[in-house]
């Protein structure tokens, strides 16, 4: 349906590629001056934007590219363009989808391409003390040597007017979380504008990749996002098995997807336990951290690591489970089910907690849709967007997922959310426990040809993972773009704090829960 | 609330030992702690935690220590919101440039003896994202460490370990 509407807006403009796997995702160049009708054709489409990147692509003995991906139902369609070297331009594509204020402005700070008819081009994530001409993606610029400081001043958004205050916090932050600056504009206590800034955790995720062989890429895509390192791994693991195309065994599919399971269940616990306690009731918290370490434990016995971190590869996994691992992890699925059943009660009946949880922080579905945002947040907020669903990857095509859309996005929508989506992994992992097929774990991966590349698209515990990888004349890594759901639902914070109250900004920002080095990189 | 009493005193104390290969280790070594906190710092260990660039793994693990089967505080050791109050740094890597001069002011705000405990493989080393235009490597890139947890992450058995080894190597 997404082909069509290109097609009718563009006709013999769009031309599509079949070196870009799985063929399934459909990818097209079409003529720079095109590219904004293109973005035209999808929002009515009704698509939604769900990343936009650049490459550089000199090796190939061209320009550079910028990629925009757009997703509606089960289909993803990328539109390419071609941005010369000598004028590095290319039309922005903020007015028509809002996301892409973050991703140009992105492009613009790490590959040195202007977003022409971008109306904010402060650098992001790049700070205002690194070299004007520092541009880490390009293949010119040596990333092995660290860069000078210069002198800048970064230009903060300014609300003006009688008893209007501005509170500075962060980059380190009170509790131990990771480290990003927010600066709020309050009157009174009532906050209003919260302007993000990230980037504190950069450490050249993206430009690492290149240096890395295919093999070796997945150990750093499980570090990514620490909290998220499975998902991170399967979907890297799957564009390069899509890029190489190759088919892994049937049991590694299902193995990926037990630890898929229960890396959402355990961050999930933690979570909402955590805002629970910033609602001030740590009884929950503690609670809740009791489970989310028994399911740690069990991990690490039976996969060898608490967090099942490097357990998948391409071509497979490297752990296994057999009868008896099978036996306790069922066995600890029942102690779970019955406690957590318990604390959702106490969670359900305690009207204090209640008083803070309904109202806060709401993020209307409007907005939600506006801002492409995706996973928990987006599932809190009326989308029902899941990729296990919408472009469910195996074994997910094998059985029923059924996920939770609440519409209040409200902070106790987002923990609602959550204690669904426990209780179908938790039948989920039975049903895979019960039905995983025979088989061996992994298979060799051929080396992908030059100038493919490859996509995939897993739901991660906060949301959809994409993935693309890009081969290099020699097959290698020529670009790894990386987008964690934080990279779009960071915005939805931002939209969803004004109109509350500065103390419930902790409270807020728990609910949303986002990584900042998954979107730093 | 009834239901909520109910829960805690069924739970009971989940607090307990840690696991049993390296108990022994942990008894003495507990022991030890309890005594060099009573004697260094009046029972009571501040720290103040720092992440200069880590994937969060470290963080996760970090919060382990704090929930109720490890419980850190039995040991005297508390968690502070401001560098300010700590007397130890409990820092994990690697250092990103854009966090090097935050890193270093927290570093200035904290009064002596400011023990640095660098953790995880990244903040020894670099770990997987090494040095780069964006990653400077190790913690003792930038400030001095006096005691490294290797780990990718470091399990909350291998954090307790590294607190103490920091505590009790100092006079």
């Amino acid at each position: 349906m997404l082909k069509e509407a290109i097609d009718n807006v563009l006709g013999t403009a769009a031309a599509y590629t079949e070196r870009q796997f799985p063929q399934s995702v459909v990818s097209c160049t079409v003529p720079r001056e095109r590219f904004v009708d293109a973005a035209k054709a999808m929002k009515k489409a009704y698509a939604l934007l769900a990343a936009e990147w650049a490459s550089d692509e000199t090796p190939f003995g061209g320009g550079f590219a910028v990629y925009a991906c757009y997703r509606w139902g089960s289909e993803y369609l990328i539109v390419r363009t071609e941005v010369p070297v000598d004028d590095p331009t290319f039309p922005s594509l903020t007015k028509k989808y809002v996301p892409a204020y973050r991703f140009e402005r992105q492009i613009h700070s790490l590959m040195g391409l202007v977003p022409a008819g971008h109306p904010d081009l402060r650098p992001w994530i790049k700070f205002e003390d690194w070299p004007q001409e520092a541009y880490p993606l390009r293949k010119t610029f040596d990333a092995s040597k660290p860069m000078l400081r210069v002198n800048g001043e970064y230009q903060w958004a300014r609300a003006e007017g009688e008893g209007v205050y501005e509170i500075p916090v962060g980059p380190v932050h009170a509790g131990i979380i990771e480290p990003g600056h927010f600066r709020f504009q309050a009157v009174g206590e009532m906050i209003v504008n919260l302007e993000e800034r990230l980037g504190y955790v950069h450490k050249g995720i993206e430009k690492r990749f290149e240096s890395f062989s295919w093999q070796d890429g997945v150990r750093l895509a499980g570090r990514v996002s620490g909290d998220t390192t499975v998902a991170h791994s399967i979907a890297y693991s799957m564009a390069v098995e899509a890029i190489a195309q190759c088919d892994i065994p049937e049991r590694a599919h299902w193995l990926r997807a037990l630890f898929l399971e229960r890396e959402r269940i355990a961050n999930h616990l933690g979570d909402i336990g955590a805002i629970c306690n910033d609602a001030a009731f740590a009884f929950m918290l503690y609670q809740m951290m009791r489970l989310k370490e028994m399911l740690l434990r069990t991990n690490l016995k039976l996969f060898g690591h608490r967090f099942i971190m490097d357990r998948v590869i391409p071509g497979g996994v490297t752990a296994d489970i057999d009868e008896n691992g099978k036996k306790e992890i069922l066995k600890e699925l029942n102690l779970l089910s019955k406690e957590f059943e318990r604390l959702v009660n106490i969670y359900d009946e305690n009207s204090s907690l209640e008083d803070r949880v309904r109202d806060a922080g709401i993020l209307i579905p409007e907005r939600a849709r506006e801002l492409c945002t995706v996973g928990i947040v987006a599932r809190a907020s009326g989308l029902n967007l899941d990729c296990r669903l919408q472009n469910p990857f195996p074994p997910y095509d094998r059985f029923e997922v059924n996920v939770p859309v609440l519409i209040s996005g409200d902070v106790h929508a987002r923990v609602w959310a959550r204690v669904e989506e426990i209780r179908e992994s938790i039948r989920i992992i039975r049903f895979i426990l019960e039905n995983i097929p025979d088989g061996s774990l992994s298979v060799n991966i051929a080396k992908p040809s030059p100038d493919t590349s490859g996509f995939a698209a897993v739901e991660g515990w906060r949301g959809e993972i994409i993935y693309w990888v890009q081969a290099g004349p020699r097959g290698e890594i020529n670009r790894c773009m990386v987008r964690d759901p934080s990279s779009v639902n960071w915005l939805g914070l931002e939209q969803a704090i004004p109109n509350n109250i500065v103390p419930d900004f902790p409270l807020c920002n728990k609910s949303f829960n986002q990584s900042y080095s998954g979107h730093d990189l | 609330m009834i239901r909520i009493l109910h829960q805690i005193f069924r739970t009971g104390i989940v607090t307990e030992p840690l696991p049993a290969v390296i108990e022994e280790e942990i008894i003495v070594i507990g022991a030890k702690l309890e005594e060099a906190i009573k004697r260094r710092f009046r029972g009571s260990l501040t720290i103040r935690e720092v992440d200069a660039g880590s994937c969060n793994g470290c963080e996760l693990e970090i919060h382990a220590i704090n929930n109720p089967i490890y419980n850190c505080e039995r040991f005297g050791i508390h968690f502070t919101a401001s560098p300010r109050f700590a007397d130890m740094l409990l820092v994990t890597g690697p250092v990103s440039r854009n966090m090097e001069i935050a890193l270093r002011r927290t570093y200035n705000a904290t009064p002596p003896p400011k023990l640095v405990v660098a953790v995880g493989d990244c903040g020894c080393n670099g770990g997987i994202f090494g040095e780069s235009y964006a990653s400077l490597g190790g913690i003792d890139k930038v400030i001095p460490v006096d005691v490294y947890i290797p780990g990718c992450p470091p399990t909350p058995t291998a954090l307790l370990k590294g607190i103490l080894r920091a505590v009790d190597r100092n006079p």
